[in-house]
């Protein structure tokens, strides 16, 4: 499975959609993803990709943790895998 | 009706060992919090807290004692202990019999917890010590504080996340006001400074790693603290009759549900227990000169609790004080409604309003007079202090001025 169906499967089931529901496009605000449905995705993606997300809840938009749009949060995620950003043990 | 005295106060928390130390460090503006000094702290995320350090156990209880009492358990005796010597009571056996204990904590013997966890499941230890039941049970601290002082009436834990510690005292309240007891050991203890309770808090992301801003716009997250605050409540005519220092008179208490979100605090449940506590205490909303924040630094609790505060007092709201002191003891979660009350009882006693410390950029949605920085002096005779609970459960107490 690709990064990209991998998350993407994460955020449907958050999501409670199907997976061909999720459009690249969308925000999780358009799929109902609230701030507690956001930290548990994250934890989820953290979880898959043995990766560690820097997110706080109180800045959701500070870091560069893109979480603007589905295809951001993909890209993101294929960003931290790549660089190897591994969770701390 | 039966008026409330505030007698006596103890606490051990960041800041300070003592009441007087503790009040020292608020005027001052000073931070307790720093890096956490415990076990595996190389593995959190979240490596700052408000711990309370130089503190040997051996100095203040026994072998027997230790084995039996949990950090938390610990700190609410040693804040009893200075409460009751200020207060000066003596619990003979008619006095026990009218007197009682309910403390506030989430967490309870959480360091026991974790501690034994680790043994079994992280060690393959198949035996633990016989006392973890006792030690960790959150209603341990109560029952010590009465066994202490032989208080047989009503007596019980409260554990409603941050704001166990303003139920824990609103209900005192209560108990004396309604007849139920003369006299009240109140207020909360936690001790949650640990690997597996900080790594809960991590999960959530919501925690500073660098500090608590309370109400500054570049704020970034709480910081968890640890401690107890203790106070003797004493029905008025009690308190007068023996001739005692009365620090406070605790007028008023409301508590109310938001009934809507988990986490995210709803600022209409937040109005009605403000509202709720003036009207029990039969107060104007003009008379409020200080409000003790629940201000615990995250984006979400600041901006709804000013837009709450706001909306009670309407134009008063711009004059009167608002702070969030843990700023600088950090939030004890539910022992922080007890040593937050000290900085209510500085303002009406010493006329000195604690600060809003690490306060660097004004937010418009936090549009107040947040005491940024610097302690000051003001003569203020009603003070409020709020506390807003995870689970949408809110309990705010209002003093008067002695």
């Amino acid at each position: 499975m690709t990064i990209r169906d991998r998350v993407i499967e994460i955020i449907a089931q958050q999501a409670m959609l199907d997976a061909a529901d999720v459009r690249d496009e969308a925000t999780l605000a358009d799929l109902g993803i609230d701030s507690l449905g956001l930290v548990e995705s994250i934890f989820a993606i953290e979880e898959a990709f043995d990766v560690s997300v820097p997110f706080n809840a109180n800045e959701p938009d500070a870091g560069d943790f893109d979480i603007s749009s589905v295809a951001a949060i993909i890209r993101a995620v294929e960003g931290l895998v790549a660089g190897n950003g591994a969770a701390p043990a | 009706m039966r008026r409330v005295a505030i007698t006596g106060a103890g606490t051990i928390n960041a800041l300070g060992h003592d009441v007087a130390s503790t009040l020292a460090a608020m005027r001052e503006g000073r931070c307790g919090i720093g890096p956490l000094d415990i076990r595996d702290v190389d593995r959190l995320s979240v490596q700052i807290g408000a711990q309370v350090k130089g503190y040997d156990e051996a100095a203040h209880f026994n072998r027997q004692q230790i084995a039996l009492c949990d950090r938390f358990t610990q700190f609410a005796l040693l804040s009893a202990r200075e409460a009751v010597a200020q207060a000066g009571l003596t619990f003979d056996e008619a006095l026990g019999l009218r007197s009682g204990a309910i403390l506030g904590t989430s967490g309870g013997g959480l360091n026991t917890q974790d501690e034994n966890y680790r043994a079994v499941y992280e060690e393959g230890k198949n035996r633990v010590h016989p006392f973890i039941v006792p030690r960790l049970m959150n209603n341990a601290a109560t029952s010590h504080v009465s066994m202490e002082w032989g208080l047989r009436g009503p007596s019980f834990t409260v554990s409603t996340a941050c704001a166990s510690s303003n139920h824990a005292m609103g209900l005192a309240f209560q108990m004396i006001r309604a007849g139920g007891a003369d006299v009240m050991l109140t207020g909360g203890s936690e001790a949650m400074l640990c690997f597996g309770g900080i790594k809960a808090w991590e999960g959530l992301r919501v925690m500073s790693r660098d500090a608590c801003r309370p109400f500054s716009a570049n704020r970034n997250g709480m910081v968890q603290g640890e401690g107890a605050a203790v106070f003797v409540f004493e029905e008025w005519e009690h308190a007068r009759a023996r001739g005692a220092d009365i620090l406070a008179e605790v007028a008023g208490f409301a508590m109310s549900a938001d009934a809507a979100d988990i986490v995210m605090p709803q600022a209409a449940g937040a109005e009605r227990a403000i509202t709720g506590a003036l009207a029990d205490a039969g107060m104007a909303p003009h008379e409020v000169g200080y409000i003790n924040a629940h201000g615990t630094g995250t984006a979400a609790n600041d901006k709804t609790e000013c837009a709450a505060v706001s909306h009670v007092f309407g134009a008063h709201a711009d004059r009167l004080m608002l702070s969030s002191t843990k700023s600088m003891h950090g939030h004890l979660i539910g022992g922080t409604g007890a040593v937050e009350l000290l900085a209510c009882i500085m303002a009406l006693r010493d006329g000195v309003i604690a600060p809003t410390i690490g306060y660097e950029e004004p937010d418009p949605e936090c549009a107040l007079d947040v005491v940024p920085n610097t302690a000051r002096e003001a003569q203020v005779s009603v003070a409020l202090t709020n506390a807003f609970a995870f689970g949408g459960l809110n309990a705010v107490l209002a003093l008067r001025r002695a």
